[in-house]
């Protein structure tokens, strides 16, 4: 990636009108892209006065950030008021477990499909693969019958194991087109040693393999954090994630909305998949090209 | 070691195979998932799909019956017309927004780490936020409306997301807000890769510099663009936490779509049979749509490459 640092287009000579265009439009396209997050930020340290008015872009007359602690402890759910800390927990529990797993099995898998000629494996990869573009709908119900069956449904396990299932296509295809990439001479020497499946695994491949690592935690970081849909299926009322327990905070307020606190908690919400994105610079590109079939 | 001075067919064949039973091992759970989840729970939701289910999943056949009243249901005719919409008009903004900004951060500008990190951040945030975020920016009476007419302009009327003909579209502008960074991204990456004698030579020649970009530069980015093509489409399918966050499919059924009716047949109006049938259709309208396309970039043949 170290040449994406060079730009290479046309090189302009001296500073004219088309310049003060780029940039012009540059700035615009800014606009765009930040105005909601301003409008957030700034609903957010407004009393709800103020708000009522309706000067929606504006700076807030009466600063106050009394809507943070209630959005992250007192906001309610229905007869709830437990605020969004209770989701950010939750998505703390599913989170851990569920990057760990995701990316240890597709590490394996992606191993085992590069570097050793299992009868079946190609299928096994095309069916992962085509796997990764198909909507959750056509899957869900089912598993739902057979997680409840085996008594997981409404559990962390049960919504862990989802996610451990819908990440595998990603993180096998990120991890077999890596080690695709790796001299295969590597794993050669190592076997006429006469190292075995794990030893060569983990003291010649994972070594590495940092950079894929990387990226694949990346990915299932803010993948797992701003999924919606299967949370909201499988994780049951106690292990509901940050994402869900927003939506509920906000979509369904009896009374009148309190959208200070709604975007404080909306806001809080995506700060740990913007602290990833701010963190990893570059990586979340490499991470998004990688992984082409996100979605 | 005998392998090493008794190469005998057998013996070899057999440490061959000795060989991948670890690997063997090691695929097993990938198999699992892959027959039981990726293979089993689709064929299970196509088999629903013909059956009578209603809250719980009975066996019976009962023929194309809910796909006939799948196809007789407003609410599911209506979703489909709004996802094309929405996934038509999706996809080629994103791509020209983001063909243009990635062209014209690639002006060789100050700042560009700046342009790029607010052109992409977006895509770093969850549907969920992106939907609650617009609602509130395009709040009817407190919203962006309200703010412009307080400017002086009293006639402008921005109320899209409560006008039942208009909602598809601010679906489609948060939408677009949300991954055009991406294609950005994406194109970024293949004008870096275009090597700097073509730009010399166009400059000998004194082709405009528009000319080039569109005559020369966007065919060579058609992996790039393909690429992200596919990963808009897939999003246009899967597209759910979206609508429920800023619109709940209103108003009325106004910003209904497919993966809506899905779930909430499944899970809220106990309607299995007919939510399978839908969800039957989408998967095939997927794998119709996508599967060129899997095949020329991942299963042909690795000799058969360009």
């Amino acid at each position: 990636m170290s040449e994406a640092a060079v730009p290479q287009g046309t090189r302009p000579k001296t500073f004219d009108v088309g310049r003060l265009g780029v940039y012009a439009v540059l700035i615009v396209a800014s606009l765009f892209f930040l105005i909601p997050l301003w409008v957030m930020l700034m609903t957010s340290f407004k009393t709800m006065a103020e708000i009522r008015e309706g000067q929606i872009l504006s700076w807030p007359s009466a600063f106050t950030a009394e809507a943070w602690p209630k959005a992250w402890l007192s906001a309610c759910t229905g007869l709830t008021c437990d605020g969004v800390r209770v989701g950010f927990w939750n998505s703390v529990s599913i989170l851990i477990p569920s990057v760990i797993a995701s990316i240890a099995l597709g590490a394996l898998t992606g191993y085992a499909m590069t570097f050793y000629r299992v009868r079946g494996a190609n299928l096994l990869f095309a069916i992962l693969l085509i796997g990764a573009f198909i909507p959750y709908q056509v899957f869900i119900y089912p598993m739902v019958r057979v997680f409840s069956l085996i008594g997981i449904y409404n559990s962390l396990l049960g919504i862990v194991v989802v996610h451990v299932i819908f990440g595998l296509s990603l993180m096998t295809l990120l991890f077999r087109n890596y080690f695709s990439s790796l001299p295969v001479e590597l794993f050669n020497a190592a076997r006429v040693d006469g190292a075995g499946f794990f030893t060569i695994l983990r003291h010649v491949i994972l070594p590495m393999s940092a950079p894929i690592i990387i990226v694949a935690t990346i990915l299932q970081v803010t993948g797992i954090w701003n999924d919606f849909i299967l949370g909201l299926t499988f994780a049951g009322r106690d292990y509901r994630p940050m994402t869900v327990l927003l939506n509920n905070i906000v979509n369904s307020t009896q009374g009148e909305a309190a959208y200070n606190v709604d975007t404080a908690a909306t806001i809080l919400t995506a700060l740990v998949p913007l602290a990833v994105y701010f963190a990893s610079g570059r990586w979340f590109v490499r991470g998004v090209a990688a992984g082409a079939v996100k979605g | 070691m005998s392998k090493a001075n008794a190469p005998s067919a057998a013996s070899g064949a057999s440490m061959r195979w000795r060989r991948q039973i670890p690997a063997a091992i090691a695929l097993a759970p990938a198999a699992v998932i892959v027959i039981v989840i990726y293979i089993g729970a689709m064929l299970w939701t196509v088999r629903l799909s013909f059956s009578s289910s209603k809250m719980l999943p009975v066996f019976d056949f009962v023929g194309w019956q809910q796909y006939e009243r799948l196809f007789n249901t407003e609410r599911f005719v209506l979703s489909t017309w709004n996802i094309a919409v929405f996934g038509v008009l999706f996809i080629v903004a994103c791509l020209i927004i983001g063909f243009l900004l990635a062209v014209f951060i690639d002006q060789n500008v100050r700042f560009e780490d700046a342009f790029r990190t607010i052109f992409l951040y977006p895509y770093a945030m969850s549907f969920i936020v992106t939907g609650l975020a617009w609602q509130w920016f395009l709040h009817p009476e407190l919203g962006l409306q309200k703010a412009v007419r307080d400017w002086g302009f009293t006639n402008f009327t921005f109320d899209w997301i409560v006008q039942p003909n208009l909602v598809m579209y601010t679906l489609v502008i948060a939408a677009v807000w949300q991954a055009s960074g991406l294609v950005m991204a994406i194109l970024l990456a293949g004008l870096r890769g275009i090597d700097s004698e073509l730009w010399k030579a166009t400059r000998i020649d004194a082709i405009p510099t528009w000319r080039v970009y569109v005559s020369i530069i966007l065919p060579m980015l058609r992996p790039m663009l393909v690429t992200a093509s596919v990963l808009l489409a897939v999003g246009v399918a899967k597209l759910y936490d979206l609508v429920v966050a800023m619109t709940k499919g209103g108003p009325g059924l106004a910003s209904e779509v497919p993966a809506k009716f899905i779930m909430d047949n499944f899970f809220e109006r106990s309607n299995v049979g007919l939510g399978s049938a839908a969800a039957t259709v989408l998967l095939v309208t997927v794998v119709a749509l996508l599967s060129p396309w899997i095949y020329a970039e991942h299963l042909r043949p690795k000799g058969a490459r360009k």
